[in-house]
């Protein structure tokens, strides 16, 4: 195995821990807005691993996805983020 | 290419291998902080290295991999829309998270926040009566000031 390839399964390893972590606050909650974190941090981890499977295998298929997936997690993140502030307008509590 | 039995092609796949694993390391970190940390906030402190430190890592790890010009404007790419739209996206999320109250006061220092939401009304307007808030800053076991 080339340098390169162990590279690779210490990554799996890594990025696979970080995925489960990431889906067990999603699950877990407790806000919307938790979720999103940690659905943004999922989406990472997937990228990350799109990258790896290119510098291992040498090819590159796979970067317009990585491109376009940092746009994906930024709208969908904002897109919540509203949502929530508006849906939950609650009268102030202040004087 | 040299004679020293290691070529550039070997160095180079081995930066790509450490920048790899670093770069994977961040994302196990964002995972372990969101197990872990209690609030919304610190989760948010942690699941932003990956986004903007990790992905660096991770196209750094492919230039030295691919070894080739014409890709690296397109990494520039990818990281500079990362650069653009990870900090606004934290700052709705926690905004949006602050207005929700999805947030414990027992952490925070201090909330500086709180006397500008306190010193208006609904509408936006100054409130009539404002009541100065100014939070003091919580005394921090850990700071001593610069001495030991």
């Amino acid at each position: 195995m080339t340098v390169l390839e162990w590279a690779g399964v210490v990554c799996l390893v890594l990025l696979g821990v970080g995925a489960l972590a990431a889906i067990y606050r999603i699950v877990r909650g407790p806000s919307i807005l938790d979720r999103a974190i940690a659905t943004d941090v999922l989406l990472i981890v997937i990228s990350s691993a799109l990258c790896v499977d290119m510098a291992v295998h040498h090819h590159t298929d796979n970067i317009v996805f990585v491109v376009v997936a940092s746009v994906i997690g930024f709208v969908g993140s904002v897109t919540l983020s509203r949502f929530v502030a508006e849906s939950r307008k609650e009268p102030s509590e202040h004087v | 290419m040299s004679d020293s039995g290691v070529s550039m092609v070997e160095v180079f796949d081995g930066i790509a291998a450490v920048l790899l694993v670093l770069g994977a390391l961040m994302s196990t970190v964002a995972g372990i902080g969101l197990f872990r940390f209690p609030d919304q906030l610190s989760r948010m402190h942690a699941g932003t290295k990956p986004q903007v430190l990790g992905l660096l890592l991770m196209l750094l790890a492919l230039a030295f991999a691919w070894r080739a010009w014409v890709w690296v404007p397109v990494l520039v790419l990818a990281w500079v829309l990362q650069m653009l739209t990870a900090p606004v996206s934290a700052h709705l999320v926690g905004r949006a998270g602050y207005r929700t109250k999805h947030l414990k006061k027992e952490y925070l220092f201090v909330d500086e926040l709180a006397d500008v939401v306190a010193s208006h009304d609904d509408a936006g307007k100054p409130a009539a009566s404002a009541p100065d808030r100014r939070t003091v800053p919580r005394e921090d076991p850990t700071d001593h000031g610069g001495r030991d």
